[in-house]
C-alpha cells in the first residue's frame, strides 16, 4: 500500500481544470487558494485588532481618571492637520480600492497609477505626522526627560484651560498614549508603504493583471484597516472637548 | 470481521518507501528554505527539544539550590536569574510551541487531507521567528540573565532592574508572532482545506483541539505584544502608564498581561488534550466516547479562558464583586476539563485495550492532569486563594497541569506519531520504563511542593526557613528521577532513527487519514487528494478496508 | 545507624524534628480556611478515586487479551449531562464557600484595631498608631482584630501569615488592607510572596501574637513617644497644610475635622466616602477629584512626603474624627480589661463643625 492515497479508487475530481502559474501546488483550486488567503487576512486583522485594543483600553482607563488632563492634551493638537491627514488617508483608501478595480478588470498601467498614488498619499500622511511631531519635540510635549507640563500651568495661549499642576503631570500620559497609538499606526503605515512598493513592482511586471488579484485584494484589506485604525485614533486623540 | 484482522502489521515485511518528504530533496538548504509543513515540524522539534534542555538544566539548577535552605549554591541575584529563564525558556520557547507547532504542524493538513497548511511560507517564517525569539532570549541570558521573572510584573521590570529586560520582552515578543502565524494557519487551514467529504464533525479531535488553541493564540498574544510594547517603552522612554507615581497604573499591567497569560495556560494544555483524544481512542480501538461533547468542551475552554483572567489578581486590590465575577467564571471553565477526563474514561469501556508506550504516558497524564485540574479548583475558590496563592501550592498544580498534563500529552504524542514522522518504531520496552520513570519521579517531585504551598513556603525564595527542608529534599531528589526519564527518550528516540524495526503505514490500526498514507510520507502528503466517506475513529470501517485489501492485494 | 555514620545520623535527625506538613493555626479565619481546604482535599481524593478507578477497572477488564473486540458505542446524552451537572454542582458550592471567607478575610470588623505596614525592596516596616515603629517585625494582641493598612513605597510585595491563613498585597500607589485576629500567642512567619527582586527571599519577618497585657507592655516600652498622629500634626504645620485647612470660616480649604468616613459630594454631582485611599489621593492628586464648593488650588505633593509621612498625616486626619477616636480608644481599653475605659473623647464629637457639602453616613 506504499505510497497511495487511499482514495485513489473513488477519485472524482476532473483531471483538468487548467492550472494557472499563481495556483500554489498544494491548493486545489483557484478559487481554494483565493477563499483561503482573503480568510487569512481577515483572520489577521483579527490579531491586529487585539494588539491595538491593549492601548484602547489603556487609553479608555486614563482618559476616564484624568480626563482635563486628556482634554488640554488633546486641545494643543493642531486639527487641521489633523484633518487633513484624515482626508488623506481617506483618500489613500480610495486610490486603494481603484487598484482592486484596475487589477480585477486587468489594466496593468491603471493599476500601476493607483498604487503609485497610493504610496503618494502614504507618503503625505507620513509626512505631516512628522510635521506634528516634531511641533510637540519643540514644545518639549515628548514624554520622558524633556516633558514639560509648563504650558498646561501657565498657558501662553489665553484660550487654552490652565490645569492645575498634579493634573497638567497626567498630561504626559495622555502624550505617551498619542505616540504610542499614532505611532503604531505609523508603524502599520511605513509596512504599508513598503508593501506597496513590492507591488507596485510586481504590477510592473504584470504579476497581477491576469486574473491573480488576490495579492492586490488582500493588501487593499490591510490598507483599509489601518486606515480604520486612524479613524477611530482621530477623534479619540484630537476631538476631545473641542467645542468650548 | 473477525478480530485477526485488527492486529499490529508484521513489522518484518514492511519496507521504507523508496521516496518520502525525508529523501526528497537533500542538503541544508533544502531544510532551510523548506515550506513543507512535515520539514518545518521537524525543524521545530530539533529547536524546541534543544530550548528543552536547557530550560530543564535551569529547572535541574533550582532544585539544587533549593536543597539546602540557605542561598549557598548561587547568589539570590543568580537564582532570580535562574527561576526568570526557566519560566521564560519553558512557556514561551518550550510549552507554547511544543505540540502544536511540531506535532500539530505535521499532521493537520494529514488529518484534514490538505497537502500542506495555507500559508507554508509564514509557516516558515513562523519557524525563523521562532528562532530569533529564542536567540534574542538566549542572548538576554548569555548577556547577564533577566531576573524579572517570567510574569515581568511592573513596576520591577520596568524601574527597579538594570538586566536585559528589553532583550527578553523583544524576544517573547518574536516568538509571540511565531505562535501568532502558527495560529493562524491552522484557522485558515481547517476552515478552508478539507478535502472532499470532511465535515466538520468528521474531524479527529487532535483538529478540534488545535483549532480551540488557534483562537486563543490569534486573540491573546497579540495583547501580550502590546503588553511587552509598553514595558519596553516604559523603561526606555520612562512613558508612565505603569507607574503610579506618574498616575500610571501598574495593576493595569497585571490586566493586559494575563489577559493573555491565563488563555496561554491552554495553548499548553489543549493541544495535548487533542493527544489523548487520539491515543485513547487508538489503543482502546473503540470511537472516542461522545465525540461532540469533547470537540465543544475544546471550544468552550478556548472561550471561557478569556473570561477568567482575574483570578491571578484576587489578593491584588481588586474589586470583591469583579473577584465574585471571574470566580464564578473559572468555576465554570474547570467543568469541560472533568466533561473530557470522564469522557476520555468512558472510551475505554468495553475497549480491546493494549499499553503500548503512548498509551502509558496517556494514563499519566490522566492521573497528573485530575490532580493538576482538581488543584485549580483550590485556586479559583476565592478564600482559598488568599492562602494559597503565590506559594509553592501553584507552582505544584500548573507543573502538574503543565509538566504532568501537556509534557506527558507531548512525550505521547511524539511516541505515538513517532513511526510517521520517521518511518521507525521507536524501542518499546525502555521507551515504557521512561514513561513509567517519568511519572514516579513527577510525583516526587511535585506532590511535596502542595504541602510545602499549604505551608505557605512562598515561590521564588532562594532561601527558605528550615522547616520546609524535608519536603524540599524530597522534591530535588523526585526531580533527579525525573530528569532521568526525560533523558531517555532523548538517547532512544535518535537511536530509533537508524536502529529502529520499519513501522510501516500503520503500525497501530488507528483509523486517522494520516495512517492511511505511507510512513514517512510523501512530500505532497497524498498522491490523490483523498475523499472522507465516513466518521472519525471508524474502527468497522478501518477493519472493512483492510480486510478489502488481505482479500484483493494478499 | 547512629554508629555508621554521626554526621548522617545527627542530620536525620535535626532533619525530622524541623519536618511540618501543616502550618500552625493561630487565627480565628483558619479554622475555616483549613475547613474548605480539607473540603477540597476531599473533593479531589473522590475526584481521583472515581476516575482513577474507572481506568484501572477499564483497562483490566477490556485488555486485549479478554477482550480482543472492541464493541464500538456513540456518547451518551444523559452520562455526559451527569457528569458535566455534578461537577458544576461540587464546583458551584466550593465557589459560594470561597466566596463567604474571602468577604470574611477582607472585610475587617468595624471596631478593628488598626496597624500600617509599608512593605519596600527589601523589608516590611510596621507602624503602630501609637508610635510603635517594627522592621520585619509585627507585635499584635490575640483576641482583637487587627486591620492591617498596606502599602509598597517600590514594587509589589504581599504580606503572608501563612499561621493565619491570610496574604494581601502591598501595590505601590494605593492601599489595601487584610484582617485577622490571633487566637494563640506565639512566633509566627511572615512572608513576602510577591517576588520583588533580588532579595526577595530576605523579605521575611516574624509576628509576634501576645497575650493583651504582655502586648501593652510591649506598646509602653517600644513607643517611639509620639504617635502617629502627634507625627501627622507636627508635619502638617511643617508642609504649611494648616494655612488652608485651618478650619475656619476664612479657610480657603475644607474643614477636616470629622472629615473622616464622611461622604463627600463632589463638583461633578458624584459622592465619595473620605476613607484612607480618598485621603492619601488628596494630598498627591488634589486636583482629581474636586469636593463641591471648592476650587482646585491645592498643589500636590507628589514626591514630597513618604509613605509614612501620608501615614501619619492620614491617622492625623482620623484623630480629628471622634468616632475613628472613640473605636480606637475602645480597642485600648479592651487590651487593658483591667481599668474601666475612659470615654472622654466621645464627648467632643458632634461639636466639630460639618464640612460643607459633606454629610454623615
Amino acid at each position: 500500500m506504499d505510497s497511495q492515497a487511499y482514495a485513489s479508487a473513488t477519485d472524482t475530481l476532473p483531471a483538468e481544470h487548467g492550472h494557472p502559474p499563481f495556483l500554489r501546488h498544494h491548493f486545489e483550486s483557484v478559487s481554494q487558494q483565493r477563499e483561503a488567503a482573503n480568510f487569512g487576512m481577515w483572520v489577521f486583522l483579527l490579531t491586529e485588532v487585539m494588539f491595538f485594543g491593549g492601548m484602547f483600553c489603556a487609553y479608555l482607563i486614563f482618559r476616564n481618571w484624568y480626563h482635563p488632563a486628556f482634554v488640554a492634551g488633546s486641545n494643543t493638537l493642531d486639527i487641521t492637520l489633523g484633518t487633513t491627514n484624515t482626508a488623506v488617508l481617506i483618500a489613500s483608501s480610495f486610490t486603494m480600492a481603484m487598484s482592486v478595480y484596475a487589477a480585477e478588470i486587468r489594466r496593468r498601467g491603471m493599476l500601476m497609477f493607483f498604487l503609485a498614488c497610493t504610496i503618494v498619499l502614504g507618503f503625505v500622511f507620513l509626512g505631516i505626522k512628522g510635521v506634528e511631531y516634531h511641533q510637540k519635540f519643540v514644545d518639549h510635549h515628548v514624554p520622558g526627560p524633556s516633558f514639560s507640563i509648563e504650558e498646561f500651568v501657565h498657558p501662553s495661549n489665553p484660550k487654552a484651560l490652565a490645569l492645575t499642576p498634579d493634573m497638567a503631570e497626567k498630561t504626559q500620559l495622555y502624550f505617551s498614549l498619542y505616540f504610542l497609538m499614532t505611532g503604531m499606526h505609523a508603524l502599520h503605515m511605513i509596512i504599508g508603504i513598503s508593501l506597496l512598493f513590492f507591488l507596485l513592482w510586481r504590477a510592473y511586471q504584470g504579476a497581477y493583471t491576469e486574473g491573480h488579484v488576490m495579492p492586490i485584494e488582500n493588501f487593499g484589506l490591510y490598507w483599509h484597516f489601518v486606515d480604520i485604525i486612524w479613524i477611530f485614533l482621530f477623534p479619540l486623540l484630537y476631538l476631545i472637548s473641542r467645542y468650548r | 470481521m473477525s478480530s485477526t484482522i485488527i492486529s499490529l502489521p508484521d513489522q518484518t515485511t514492511a519496507r521504507l518507501p523508496r521516496k518520502s518528504y525525508l529523501n526528497q530533496e537533500y542538503g541544508l538548504k533544502s531544510w532551510l528554505l523548506t515550506g513543507d509543513h512535515k520539514r518545518i515540524a521537524i525543524l521545530y522539534l530539533i529547536s524546541i527539544t534543544f530550548f528543552f534542555i536547557i530550560g530543564g538544566i535551569l529547572a535541574g539548577l533550582i532544585r539544587m539550590e533549593l536543597l539546602t535552605p540557605a542561598a549557598d549554591l548561587m547568589a539570590t541575584d543568580t537564582y532570580n536569574k535562574v527561576f526568570s529563564m526557566h519560566g521564560i525558556i519553558m512557556i514561551f520557547l518550550f510549552l507554547v510551541p511544543s505540540v502544536p507547532a511540531t506535532i500539530g504542524n505535521f499532521l493537520i493538513p494529514l488529518m484534514v487531507g490538505a497537502r500542506d497548511l495555507a500559508f507554508p511560507k509564514i509557516n516558515l517564517l513562523s519557524w525563523y521567528l521562532y528562532v530569533i525569539g529564542g536567540i534574542f532570549i538566549l542572548a538576554a541570558m548569555v548577556l547577564g540573565g533577566v531576573d524579572t521573572g517570567w510574569t515581568f510584573t511592573t513596576p520591577l521590570s520596568t524601574h527597579y532592574l538594570n538586566t536585559h529586560v528589553v532583550t527578553a520582552a523583544m524576544g517573547i515578543f518574536i516568538a509571540g508572532f511565531a505562535s501568532i502565524f502558527t495560529g493562524l494557519n491552522f484557522i485558515v487551514t481547517v476552515h478552508r482545506m478539507r478535502c472532499p467529504g470532511m465535515t466538520w464533525f468528521r474531524l479527529p479531535l487532535f483538529v478540534w483541539g488545535h483549532y480551540a488553541t488557534s483562537i486563543i493564540m490569534i486573540l491573546g498574544t497579540p495583547v501580550l505584544a502590546i503588553t511587552l510594547v509598553l514595558v519596553a517603552m516604559e523603561r526606555l522612554f520612562d512613558i508612565g502608564v505603569f507607574d503610579p507615581t506618574k498616575g500610571g497604573d501598574p495593576l493595569l499591567f497585571q490586566h493586559l498581561f494575563w489577559f493573555y497569560s491565563h488563555p496561554a495556560v491552554y495553548i499548553m494544555i489543549l493541544p495535548g488534550m487533542a493527544v489523548i483524544s487520539e491515543v485513547i481512542s487508538t489503543f482502546s480501538r473503540k470511537r472516542v466516547f461522545g465525540y461532540t461533547a469533547v470537540a465543544f468542551s475544546s471550544v468552550a475552554i478556548a472561550v471561557f479562558g478569556f473570561l477568567v483572567w482575574e483570578h491571578h489578581m484576587f489578593i491584588m486590590g481588586v474589586s470583591q464583586y469583579s473577584a465574585l465575577v471571574f470566580s464564578l467564571l473559572t468555576m465554570l471553565v474547570a467543568v469541560p476539563s472533568a466533561i473530557k477526563i470522564f469522557n476520555w474514561a468512558m472510551t475505554m469501556y468495553q475497549g480491546s485495550i493494549t499499553f503500548e508506550t503512548p498509551m502509558l504516558y496517556a494514563f499519566g497524564f490522566f492521573g497528573l492532569f485530575t490532580i493538576g485540574g482538581l488543584t485549580g479548583v483550590f485556586l479559583a475558590t476565592m478564600g482559598m486563594d488568599i492562602h494559597l496563592t503565590e506559594t509553592y501550592f501553584v507552582v505544584a498544580h500548573f507543573h502538574f497541569v503543565m509538566v504532568g498534563g501537556m509534557l506527558m500529552a507531548y512525550l505521547a504524542g511524539i511516541h505515538f506519531w513517532w513511526p510517521k514522522m520517521t518511518g521507525r518504531m521507536y524501542p518499546e520496552a525502555i521507551s515504557k520504563l521512561a514513561a513509567v520513570v517519568t511519572f514516579i519521579g513527577f510525583i516526587v517531585t511535585f506532590f511535596p511542593q502542595f504541602l510545602l504551598g499549604y505551608l505557605g513556603m512562598p515561590r521564588r525564595y532562594a532561601a527558605y526557613p528550615a522547616d520546609f527542608q524535608v519536603l524540599n529534599v524530597f522534591s530535588t531528589a523526585g526531580a533527579s528521577i525525573l530528569g532521568i526519564g526525560y533523558l531517555l527518550p532523548l538517547f532512544y528516540l535518535p537511536w530509533s532513527l537508524i536502529y529502529g524495526k520499519i513501522a510501516g503505514d500503520n503500525p497501530w490500526q488507528a483509523t486517522g487519514l494520516e495512517w492511511q498514507i505511507q510512513s514517512p510520507p510523501l512530500t505532497e502528503n497524498f498522491v490523490e487528494i483523498p475523499i472522507m466517506d465516513h466518521e472519525a475513529y471508524d474502527y468497522e470501517w478501518l477493519a472493512n478496508k483492510t480486510q478489502h485489501e488481505v482479500q484483493t492485494v494478499g | 545507624m547512629s554508629h555508621i555514620s554521626p554526621v548522617l545520623w545527627q542530620f536525620l535527625v535535626n532533619w525530622l524534628k524541623h519536618f511540618a506538613i501543616f502550618p500552625p493555626e493561630a487565627s480565628t479565619i483558619a479554622p475555616y480556611a483549613d475547613a474548605l481546604y480539607f473540603a477540597l482535599v476531599g473533593m479531589t481524593i473522590v475526584g481521583m478515586l472515581l476516575v482513577g478507578t474507572m481506568v484501572t477497572f477499564f483497562a483490566i477488564r477490556y485488555r486485549k487479551s479478554n477482550h480482543p473486540q472492541a464493541i464500538q458505542m456513540e456518547g451518551s446524552t444523559l452520562l455526559e449531562a451527569t457528569w458535566t451537572l455534578i461537577p458544576l454542582g461540587i464546583f458551584l458550592v466550593f465557589f459560594v464557600w470561597g466566596a463567604i471567607l474571602y468577604f470574611r478575610i477582607f472585610n475587617p470588623p468595624a471596631n478593628s484595631m488598626q496597624v500600617y505596614v509599608v512593605g519596600k525592596q527589601w523589608m516590611w516596616k510596621a507602624e503602630h498608631p501609637g508610635g510603635q515603629h517594627e522592621i520585619n517585625a509585627l507585635h499584635i494582641p490575640v483576641g482583637i482584630p487587627v486591620q492591617v493598612t498596606l502599602i509598597s513605597q517600590d514594587v509589589f510585595h504581599s504580606f503572608s501569615i501563612p499561621a493565619f491563613r491570610v496574604k494581601r498585597e502591598a501595590i505601590p500607589g494605593r492601599y489595601t488592607t487584610v484582617y485577622f485576629e490571633a487566637t494563640t500567642p506565639g512566633k509566627y512567619h511572615l512572608f513576602c510572596t510577591q517576588y520583588c527582586g533580588t532579595d526577595h527571599s530576605a523579605m521575611i519577618g516574624w509576628i509576634y501574637a501576645m497575650r493583651p497585657d504582655d502586648y501593652r507592655k510591649w506598646a509602653a516600652g517600644n513607643t517611639s513617644g509620639a504617635s502617629l498622629a502627634q507625627n501627622g500634626e507636627r508635619l502638617f504645620a511643617v508642609m504649611g497644610c494648616n494655612a488652608c485647612h485651618a478650619g475656619n470660616s476664612q479657610a480657603r480649604g475644607p474643614n477636616l475635622y470629622g472629615l473622616y468616613n464622611s461622604r463627600i459630594r463632589m463638583t461633578d454631582g458624584t459622592t465619595m466616602i473620605a476613607n484612607d485611599a480618598y485621603l492619601r489621593e488628596k494630598i498627591l492628586n488634589p486636583s482629581l477629584h474636586v469636593p463641591a464648593g471648592y476650587v482646585p488650588i491645592m498643589p500636590t505633593y507628589q514626591g514630597q512626603i513618604s509613605e509614612e509621612g501620608l501615614i501619619d498625616l492620614v491617622e492625623y486626619i482620623k484623630s480629628l474624627d471622634s468616632n475613628y477616636r472613640l473605636t480606637q480608644m475602645m480597642n485600648k481599653s479592651e487590651l487593658n480589661s483591667a481599668q474601666p475605659a475612659p470615654i472622654g473623647g466621645a464627648n467632643q464629637g458632634p461639636g466639630a463643625a460639618p464640612l460643607p457639602g459633606a454629610t454623615k453616613p
